[in-house]
């Protein structure tokens, strides 16, 4: 029995009640308690790295009766990224937000989707993470339509009723499973599963309801507007956590327990529509008028990206250079949940600036503000894949795996994503360079400039150059 | 931790640190901002120097970092590194004096600055680096760390201009990129050794290592701006005039041709890139830029553009002195990595201080500047004849090795291409030097600065090109001295065909 996996969930879901009971009080508890869910999320990474796994079931029944929590280097790398993204977006918000009411209601949904979020990471059965993952769509929704104007609802409930029909039909999926298995808990499972139709279908139908949630092309037509329109510190959330936590399922599911079920032309289509997300989701930032909406296709590119990974893992044998990919994937996970969490950031902060997010109308405001800019450059950097952020290396992973596995052809998918988010970064970073007076100083507000700028730089300088620890923590635990 | 697996890194630290603190700086603490510069710039000369000392006694330096399993970040120093880095980091010190006169009242300095010491950090990094993936890493850095220099007086020219510069760059890294997966994928994870690591590969992967060295040539020439892959150059001469230098003299020009040089030395070694047919593509590419280049300075009105045209052909000169197979032009091309960098530096010191004092930025303006500016047209003109090759300036030493060479490989093509070269080079830097010393000085200069002090224009700017003009003097009168250009040059030839 692990403690520090039911805190990792009740911490903030703590913090959430208090912060809904003492309004007056909830940027002080919100505060408080992101710093003790990350002391918490430090706790299981440590764990995890020392043991390889945790394990711990809730009030101390067994596997198919009781609620059980796991942990493995997968989930605790991703934890750990979501740690920090939250941490960063709290101490941002508590800056952001103009007005009290606004600040209210936030923190409440935002610790809710936290603890969510957690959870989900965590759910070591099925159904549990349905309720997770319908948890953190409801709390998502909410959280984007924050701001009240017509788009930001309007979006919102689209994303709400598209979250709906995921979660169904991945429910469906669940269904099936129970029906024919007669067990949720994923290691159970694992072990009962024989490839066949019933189970072929169940994967197919979670799969389709995850990818709708991850906005995996052709289904990502929800996500631009409602990242877009919500307010910053939720725009990075949505696009660095909320996003990556359906990705995550959709890997447990396909590298771990329907591993047998996973065929290479399954693989090859996963691959071939994170190849379109590649190209269309850059195309589209390319074209973006807004820099919110940019950085919203790009998270549809970045989406793409972490599927190309499939159908090589699918091709290579078990073995070094297989986990070196995984890691690899992992790496880019994580690197673009910090770098978008940073852009998203910076890009509000802008916006506030400028009372617009119109690119083209910039001009002096990214250069009167020399902090955000280099957010948007450094975040930039990592979502181009150029050194030495932690994209490169899953790149350089990728590309090699791509060539030893003989499918070559994603190296072109690559090349040209990689040069479409080199002109739509630089797109943006150009307007810095006018003819405006010189800014000041380097830090116009700190308490919220200087966490966009840590998330960003964290992506770039230590994912890029430190990552050598990663391939411990997911080698001893991972589902590779 | 010891002094062999720390300096290389803190070479590379000694300017990529005052580099992040220069941005932080608020805007007009110019001293503070000054400081930092030139600490910087001191600190890696002395490490620079110990660096020299250790690598002529046969000590090896190295740090490692090891970012994947097979995935590391290698700092080196060998001979050939450390011909970069000396011509790197004693540039630096120069052109940054120079850059503190000529930005002294122009705004978004500590923006200028923090970019500088970044961009000279990669390009140091690029000089140690110690395997393709790390060069690559430098490489990238270069581009992202140049492009705001470029940019950086804001107008919508410079604009273009690095827009134009980022398209052609990042392009070329994509290629780059790719090249040096695909090798890392045959060879697995190897260092560049001394007479390269390919050839002990099988003949069955002929074809694939062809096309892997196109793919590198062509990542490797956009920045050394090899025909037809040189459209950036004359565009981004909007920069100010210590990044014209700096960018033709050492950082990206010279990053390139120093790519070139290492994969065809220590990846591919020379004699399997001949075997390939290789070094005769690069020696075509390399001459047809030489020719080409000169041709179209000749028509440049803009001094600067002039100058441009001139980088593009001058730094071929390198690629060339690698695709001869032999000793003796492999010397030439190595030492005109050093001889093309201070003259070049010279000529565009000289340029920006026309422009900064007079306003004078075409040639046909520069009638009778010898006599307003005296010692800025003696170093203009001591780097001009050296450009054209005429003894004893460090120029001459080059094109004799480099003409010795050919003959010795029996490529007496490469003879023609030398004397066309010092003809055209002649024809379009001649004409400059007699308007300046000859013709009568004009009523009014376009735009003249009011000038204080003793000399023609402010110290910062006067002494750089100065002290260049005196290194490319030195460099030819005392070519065969130790630790001279030459003889390092020839250290590493040495080293190179063991």
């Amino acid at each position: 029995m692990d403690a520090s996996l039911a805190l990792a969930v009740s911490v903030p879901l703590i913090g959430g009640l208090l912060a809904t009971a003492l309004p007056k009080r909830a940027q002080g508890l919100g505060l408080l308690a992101s710093v003790a869910t990350v002391l918490v999320v430090g706790w299981v990474m440590a764990g995890v790295w020392q043991q390889g796994s945790l394990h711990a079931e809730l009030g101390g029944w067994a596997a198919p009766l009781g609620i059980a929590l796991a942990a493995d280097g997968l989930s605790a790398a991703l934890l750990g990224m979501a740690a920090l993204v939250a941490l960063g977006v709290g101490i941002y918000a508590s800056g952001y937000f103009r007005s009290a009411d606004a600040d209210r209601h936030f923190w409440p949904l935002w610790l809710l989707l936290w603890a969510a979020l957690n959870g989900l990471l965590l759910a070591a059965d099925l159904f549990n993470i349905y309720v997770t993952l319908e948890l953190l769509g409801l709390t998502a929704a909410a959280l984007g339509a924050l701001t009240g104007t017509v788009d930001a609802v309007r979006a919102n409930l689209r994303y709400l009723l598209v979250g709906l029909l995921g979660s169904m039909t991945y429910l469906l999926g669940v269904a099936l499973v129970y029906t024919s298995y007669g067990t949720l808990d994923l290691g159970l499972l694992s072990n009962a599963l024989e490839p066949g139709p019933v189970a072929a279908t169940a994967l197919v139908l979670m799969t389709a309801g995850l990818a709708l949630k991850a906005a995996l092309f052709p289904l990502h037509f929800w996500l631009p507007p409602a990242h877009a329109n919500a307010p910053a510190p939720v725009s990075a959330a949505l696009s660095a956590l909320v996003v990556k936590a359906a990705f995550y399922l959709i890997l447990r599911l396909w590298l771990d327990v329907f591993a047998p079920v996973v065929t290479p032309s399954a693989a090859g289509l996963m691959g071939m529509l994170g190849a379109l997300a590649v190209i269309w989701g850059s195309w589209r930032a390319l074209r973006a008028e807004r820099l919110k909406l940019l950085a919203a296709y790009s998270t549809v590119a970045q989406i793409g990206y972490l599927c190309l990974f499939l159908p090589l893992l699918q091709a290579l044998p078990p073995g070094a250079e297989r986990d070196d990919l995984f890691v690899a994937l992992v790496l880019m996970a994580l690197t673009h949940g910090l770098a978008k969490a940073g852009l998203f950031l910076a890009a509000g902060l802008v916006q506030r600036s400028a009372g617009h997010d119109r690119i083209d109308d910039l001009g002096g405001t990214a250069q009167h503000m020399p902090a955000t800019t280099f957010t948007i450059a450094l975040a930039g950097t990592a979502l181009i894949g150029l050194p030495p952020s932690g994209s490169f290396v899953g790149k350089w992973i990728l590309m090699t795996s791509a060539l030893e596995s003989g499918q070559w052809w994603w190296i072109l998918v690559i090349a040209i994503g990689t040069l479409l988010a080199a002109a739509y970064v630089f797109r943006v970073l150009s307007r810095a360079f006018n003819l405006e007076p010189t800014p000041r100083s380097f830090v116009t507000q700190a308490r919220t400039e200087v966490p966009a700028l840590l998330l960003a730089l964290t992506s770039v300088a230590v994912l890029g150059l430190a990552a050598d620890p990663l391939w411990r923590l997911l080698g001893a635990g991972g589902g590779a | 931790m010891s002094l062999e697996t720390l300096l290389p890194a803190a070479i590379v630290v000694s300017s990529l640190l005052p580099g992040v603190f220069i941005f932080l700086v608020k805007e007009e603490s110019h001293i503070l901002r000054g400081v930092l510069n030139m600490a910087g710039a001191l600190i890696k000369l002395v490490l620079v120097g110990v660096m020299i000392w250790g690598v002529y006694q046969g000590e090896t330096y190295e740090t490692r970092l090891t970012l994947a399993p097979g995935l590391d970040l290698v700092l080196s120093a060998d001979a050939l590194s450390v011909l970069f880095v000396t011509l790197s980091t004693v540039l630096w010190l120069v052109t940054t004096v120079y850059a503190i006169g000529y930005l002294e009242h122009s705004p978004n300095r500590s923006r200028f600055f923090g970019f500088f010491s970044l961009c000279v950090s990669a390009t140091v990094g690029i000089a140690l680096a110690g395997n393709l993936l790390s060069f690559v890493i430098f490489y990238e850095m270069l581009t992202l760390a140049t492009y705001p220099l470029v940019a950086h007086r804001g107008t919508p020219d410079a604009t273009r201009g690095a827009k134009i510069y980022l398209a052609y760059t990042m392009s070329g890294g994509v290629l780059l990129l790719v090249g040096a997966i695909w090798l890392q994928a045959i060879t697995g994870p190897v260092d560049f050794t001394q007479g390269g690591y390919l050839e002990a590969l099988s003949g069955d992967l002929q074809g694939p290592l062809v096309a892997i060295f196109v793919l590198l040539l062509a990542g490797l020439g956009i920045k050394a701006a090899i025909v037809p892959l040189h459209g950036w150059l004359p565009q981004s001469m909007v920069a100010p005039a210590p990044v014209s230098a700096l960018l033709h003299a050492v950082a990206v020009v010279k990053a390139g041709a120093f790519g070139i040089v290492r994969v065809v030395y220590d990846v591919y070694g020379i004699g399997l890139a001949d075997r390939l047919g290789l070094l005769t593509l690069l020696g075509v590419l390399a001459s047809t830029t030489i020719i080409y280049g000169s041709v179209r300075a000749l028509y440049q009105d803009g001094l600067k553009k002039r100058l441009a045209y001139s980088t593009v052909s001058q730094v071929s000169y390198i690629a060339l002195g690698a695709s001869i197979l032999g000793p003796i032009a492999t010397i030439g091309g190595m030492v005109h990595l050093v001889h093309q960098g201070i003259m070049k530096i010279t000529l565009f010191f000289c340029a920006g201080n026309y422009a900064e004092t007079l306003g004078v930025h075409k040639v046909s303006e520069m009638d009778g500047v010898g006599r307003r500016m005296p010692l800025t047209t003696l170093a203009f003109t001591v780097g001009a004849l050296g450009m054209i090759g005429i003894p004893p300036i460090a120029g001459f030493v080059s094109k004799w090795y480099l003409g010795l060479g050919a003959v010795e490989a029996d490529a007496h093509w490469v003879l023609l291409i030398l004397a066309a070269s010092s003809l055209l080079n002649a024809g379009y830097f001649l004409p400059i030097l007699y308007r300046a010393w000859f013709r009568p000085e004009p009523d009014a200069w376009p735009k003249e600065r009011p000038s204080k002090g003793r000399f023609e224009t402010m110290g910062a700017l006067l002494w750089p090109p100065v002290v260049t003009a005196g290194l490319c003097l030195i460099a030819g009168l005392l070519a065969a001295a130790p630790f001279s250009p030459l003889e390092w040059a020839a250290l590493i030839a040495r080293r190179e065909y063991l």
